[in-house]
């Protein structure tokens, strides 16, 4: 795990509000023990329709092949807790992710895999969106320190949940070893509930 | 416990739930890290998402549910984790299986790898859905990571007209303060409404708390809930249980506590809900119009013209009279006891749709096991539904009973999300399990107090 401050990448947008975790990986695709294979069902079903066939979607869109900064809209990653959703984002290729908000047990999923959650308001957001279908082959420069995107000389600026950036810019998002540093603690806590 | 880093607190978890979808990996992720499960006393497993509620014979006739189910007992029994397995008695749905035997108690920490944890609130309890690598981390540290959270109280007070249920009221408050209205906080119910429901009611408002965005719900434990747990398998008698008692109520909230924000609400202002869309926060009165896409930002009104689009439904027309070819009563919202009761209250004489598929899905073996030592199972069966074996079933479709196509199905379980029941173009309606009852007799989407004739109060 190593700090993380500055990510490049290309864009892609997915628009609407309220995209749950259903839509992002189908149930279908949690018949599994490891998450390794998850990547090439994410949205599959707004992707493909029940045929196999291309519904065209911005993902699978030729301008946005590679893309690895997904952005969409208001309470992203609502509903199911299943971290299958942002493990399917992530072995996708996506690594940042920029909405209106984001549904609270998907951020922390995300955060703790290292995918950074930025939100940003409707105008700027609106603007970086139609910048990114107008001219998708340039890259995004993400800077967590500074809260801003910038895109073709232009600054987005958006917003983090405090621990959550700290947490990047330490680079301890994955708090398990942090958490284990505490094992007297815990025994102790544990030994006086079990009184 | 203490602070973290960046400022995040680090919270003991005192009762841990798992089960075969969420939970695999992370016994993976532990041995990855040479680390064993800390805690395996305070963590119990159940089987209930993938398992199917026709026959449960093994192996399982879909070979990768087979496959996390023996992920789950290989990993339960190598860490030494109590795993209600079915044929045991106390199989189930893992937030109807917590509560019944008492496992859920005032003033626990609880978290399981599901969003429907909320449900333990119910009990005076925070309970948390968690994403896998917190479960990697509870298992490992029986703690988490986590921020702070706001605290809104909804008061709702007032009798609830007849053939208006908890359901309805979880359905409503979504209705009116959103599906993300919730984000940041934690949900309070209280007031006379409330404090008058049982606890399956209660259960049913809190586990949908995660529907409107809220990281859990939460009641206020009290001589209900009390009463609920005496006697229950796992929680102590005599003495002793008088002491746990006088200990949990002490768990309650002030009444002069401080919140971050009050709302309140009117029982008799909440009508038998359905919803037309693809979240639950789009909700409507059974006799209400289907709303039309002229109100609101671009978003918002994108938001009404795709759900009607997937819906196949039109704007102000009345949702009653719609059609369905599915009815579904089951699920960690409804698939209690006294769900079945209700039902079968008021389903004895009446006859399911021919054209509609119905299916009754106990909470649990000990549901099963309840609702048969009361014959009700053949009340439902002579109404035409097929009374299954405890499982999740259709709230989710990881099991074999799915939707087909775009089929409508009443549904009283908790998400209308695009394709949750297991077709990519099936369609869902919520409502309560008398609402269901009285869709599959109909046919079509209809008002439970006329059906069956319920006399207002």
């Amino acid at each position: 795990m190593s700090e993380l401050s500055k990510i490049a990448g290309r864009g892609v947008y997915v628009a609407g509000n309220d995209i749950d975790t259903d839509r992002i990986i189908p149930a279908r695709f949690l018949k599994c023990v490891t998450f390794d294979e998850l990547g090439p069902s994410l949205f599959f079903d707004e992707r493909f329709d029940a045929n196999g066939k291309s519904k065209d979607h911005p993902l699978d869109a030729n301008q946005h092949e590679g893309a690895s900064i997904l952005i969409s809209d208001a309470n992203f990653g609502c509903g199911s807790s299943r971290e299958h959703a942002p493990q399917a984002i992530q072995k996708f290729g996506i690594n940042v992710v920029i909405a209106e908000s984001f549904a609270e047990i998907f951020h922390g999923n995300c955060t703790t895999l290292g995918i950074p959650c930025l939100q940003m308001a409707a105008e700027p957001r609106s603007e970086l969106a139609r910048l990114i279908e107008s001219e998708p082959g340039e890259e995004l420069m993400v800077d967590l320190e500074a809260l801003q995107v910038v895109y073709l000389n232009q600054s987005f600026p958006f917003s983090m949940k405090p621990s959550a950036r700290e947490a990047f810019l330490a680079g301890t998002f994955d708090p398990l070893d942090e958490l284990l540093a505490s094992r007297e603690a815990i025994s102790a806590v544990d030994a006086r509930l079990s009184a | 416990m203490g602070s973290l880093a960046n400022g995040q607190y680090q919270v003991f978890m005192a009762l841990h739930l798992i089960h075969e979808v969420t939970s695999p990996q992370a016994f993976g992720m532990l041995k990855d890290k040479g680390l064993k499960v800390a805690y395996p006393g305070r963590t119990f497993a159940t089987v209930d998402h993938i398992i199917p509620t026709d026959t449960q014979a093994r192996p399982l006739a879909d070979d990768m549910a087979e496959r996390m189910l023996q992920v789950l007992e290989s990993s339960t029994a190598e860490h030494g984790i109590e795993f209600f397995a079915p044929e045991t008695g106390s199989q189930g749905i893992v937030h109807v299986v917590g509560p019944e035997l008492g496992l859920t108690q005032p003033g626990m920490t609880i978290c399981c790898g599901d969003s429907h944890t909320a449900t333990h609130g119910a009990f005076g309890c925070i309970a948390l859905g968690i994403g896998t690598s917190q479960v990697r981390d509870v298992l490992a540290s029986q703690t988490l990571a986590m921020d702070p959270l706001k605290v809104r109280k909804i008061n709702i007070n007032g009798a609830l007209k007849k053939g208006v249920t908890a359901k309805d009221v979880i359905l409503h408050v979504i209705r009116v303060l959103g599906v993300n209205g919730g984000v940041g906080y934690a949900y309070e119910y209280a007031g006379s409404t409330i404090t008058n429901m049982t606890m399956e009611e209660r259960m049913t408002v809190c586990n949908m708390s995660i529907e409107g965005g809220a990281r859990c719900g939460y009641i206020n434990p009290d001589e209900t809930t009390f009463d609920y747990l005496s006697g229950k398998e796992r929680v102590p008698t005599g003495t002793e249980f008088d002491a746990m008692k006088a200990r949990w109520a002490s768990f309650a909230s002030d009444e002069d506590a401080h919140y971050d924000d009050v709302v309140d609400f009117d029982a008799s202002d909440i009508e038998p809900t359905v919803t037309w869309g693809v979240t639950p926060a789009q909700a409507i009165g059974v006799g209400e119009r289907i709303p039309t896409a002229d109100t609101g930002s671009e978003l918002d009104q994108e938001l009404v013209t795709s759900a009607l689009d997937y819906m196949k439904l039109r704007a102000d027309a009345p949702i009653k009279g719609t059609p369905i070819q599915v009815a579904f009563i089951g699920s960690c919202t409804n698939g209690r006891l006294s769900d079945f009761e209700a039902v079968a209250e008021v389903i004895k004489g009446h006859q399911v749709a021919s054209h509609v598929r119905a299916i009754a899905v106990p909470g649990s073996e000990k549901v099963d096991a309840a609702a048969r030592a009361l014959g009700l199972h053949e009340v439902f069966e002579a109404a035409g539904f097929e009374w299954r074996k405890p499982g999740c079933s259709m709230c989710l479709a990881m099991n074999p009973d799915k939707l087909v196509g775009d089929e409508v199905c009443a549904s009283s379980s908790n998400r209308n999300f695009m394709g949750r029941q297991g077709s990519s173009t099936g369609r869902t309606i919520l409502m309560s399990p008398i609402m269901v009852a009285a869709a599959a007799v109909e046919g079509a989407v209809a008002d439970a107090r006329e059906i069956f004739e319920l006399e207002a109060v």
